[in-house]
């Protein structure tokens, strides 16, 4: 199942609906790099609410699309991770170092509002 | 053939007859036993309360207490001999362990003074039928297995209550233990206290979270004030704690580390890059207010 990417002023948000097979994240992975530079986005959200098991190569591709984004020069927020996937991800060693996480979509926005205030 | 199947009928009745007899006995013997007991009932209590002072067992009783509390079991004792059914024992016993186990009374007492009256009686059937000895023997016989079953029901009663307390007590601690609390809009504070072992900490991790995910909380901060030690399976849960709080998109500030358990979380080489550590709760509460955007002035100070 594919992961729409839909465009909120300057943010682009995707957000899981389901659980994910590795060819919808690595599809997910070359849509949100594409589209972040097309629709001069500053900031990327991408929600993960929906999941209730995350493996290896789903928080690997997590991180890997907050690294390439910010190399592409927008910045990213994961938000909605459950409680207990969240526990299960640090004791499977996941933590998803260098990447910016948030509560639920609300808070990853006012982050990145927050982020970007002084430059408008 | 069926000259046979009646001789061996009759044989078969020849042996029930003789087993009648045989089961009669120990119920009399037993009423005569009773009635002994009950004839020398005060002598007797004497002479086993005297024993358990002695002994030094019930210290945490007075002598007045063990005297009430010692007819009473006597008595209940000797209904059980006489009846042969143990429920009111069974529920004396429970009673009376209820009753003691607040005031510290061990195990060991409550078999010790079951036993020691189970001695007493004994001491006083040997005097009584010492003269006739095949009857010493007969009326030991349905004694004993009497008197072991009463010190059987008696200790387990006064064991099982012990549990249920226990059992008890350890509910209460659980759910004392775990406290998530807002001191702030988007601030949480977990105050650890006590002994940590790897199932409180598992359940601590998952209040926390999900107080984080209920409370939309920002910031936590964990005190470990009261804490004195952790082992080390328990320091990396911390840590996987902070780990997986900063998923939800919550800062972990942790407060009140002792030196030892510094000397564990450097031992066990935590990243301290990822672990924010203030010295004590109200340092953890400024920095967290600092984050939030809060600033406390004095009334003094705002005018």
């Amino acid at each position: 199942m594919e992961v729409p990417i839909l465009k909120q002023g300057e943010y682009l948000i995707a957000t899981f609906q389901a659980a994910l097979s590795d060819a919808d994240l690595n599809q997910l992975r070359s849509g949100l790099v594409h589209q972040v530079v097309k629709l001069r986005s500053r900031g990327v959200i991408v929600d993960v609410t929906a999941m209730d098991v995350m493996d290896s190569f789903a928080s690997r591709t997590l991180r890997e699309i907050a690294h390439m984004i910010r190399l592409r020069g927008a910045e990213t927020v994961i938000v909605g991770i459950q409680p207990e996937v969240a526990f299960a991800m640090v004791q499977l060693g996941l933590t998803l170092e260098d990447v910016t996480t948030a509560l639920d979509l609300e808070e990853g926005l006012a982050y990145l509002n927050e982020k970007f205030k002084n430059s408008h | 053939m069926a000259k046979r199947n009646e001789m061996i009928n009759e044989t078969n009745l020849n042996n029930q007859v003789t087993e009648l007899s045989r089961s009669e006995a120990p119920s009399e013997l037993l009423r005569e036993l009773v009635a002994h007991l009950r004839q020398n009932r005060t002598q007797l209590r004497e002479e086993w309360v005297g024993s358990i002072s002695q002994t030094r067992l019930l210290t945490a009783m007075t002598k007045e207490e063990i005297f009430a509390e010692a007819t009473s079991v006597y008595d209940s004792y000797v209904e059980a001999l006489e009846t042969e059914t143990f429920e009111a024992l069974q529920a004396y016993a429970r009673n009376l362990s209820e009753r003691i186990i607040p005031r510290g009374v061990e195990t060991h007492e409550v078999v010790g003074i079951v036993l020691l009256l189970r001695d007493v009686l004994a001491r006083s059937l040997f005097a009584k039928y010492q003269t006739d000895f095949k009857k010493l023997n007969r009326i030991l016989d349905a004694y004993e297995p009497a008197a072991n079953r009463i010190a059987n029901t008696v200790a387990v009663g006064f064991v099982q209550e012990r549990e249920r307390v226990i059992r008890q007590q350890q509910e209460a601690i659980r759910e004392l233990s775990t406290p998530v609390l807002q001191v702030r809009e988007r601030l949480l504070i977990l105050p650890m206290i006590g002994v940590i072992d790897p199932q409180r900490a598992r359940q601590l991790t998952e209040q926390l979270l999900r107080g984080i995910r209920t409370n939309r909380a920002k910031v936590v901060v964990i005190d470990i004030t009261g804490v004195a030690a952790m082992d080390v399976t328990v320091a990396n849960h911390l840590v996987q704690t902070v780990e997986a709080s900063r998923l939800l998109g919550a800062t972990v500030i942790v407060t009140g580390l002792s030196p030892e358990i510094a000397q564990t979380l450097v031992t066990i080489g935590v990243d301290l890059g990822k672990m924010n550590t203030v010295g004590d709760l109200q340092g953890g509460i400024e920095q967290a207010e600092r984050l939030l955007g809060y600033k406390v002035v004095t009334l003094a100070e705002r005018t």
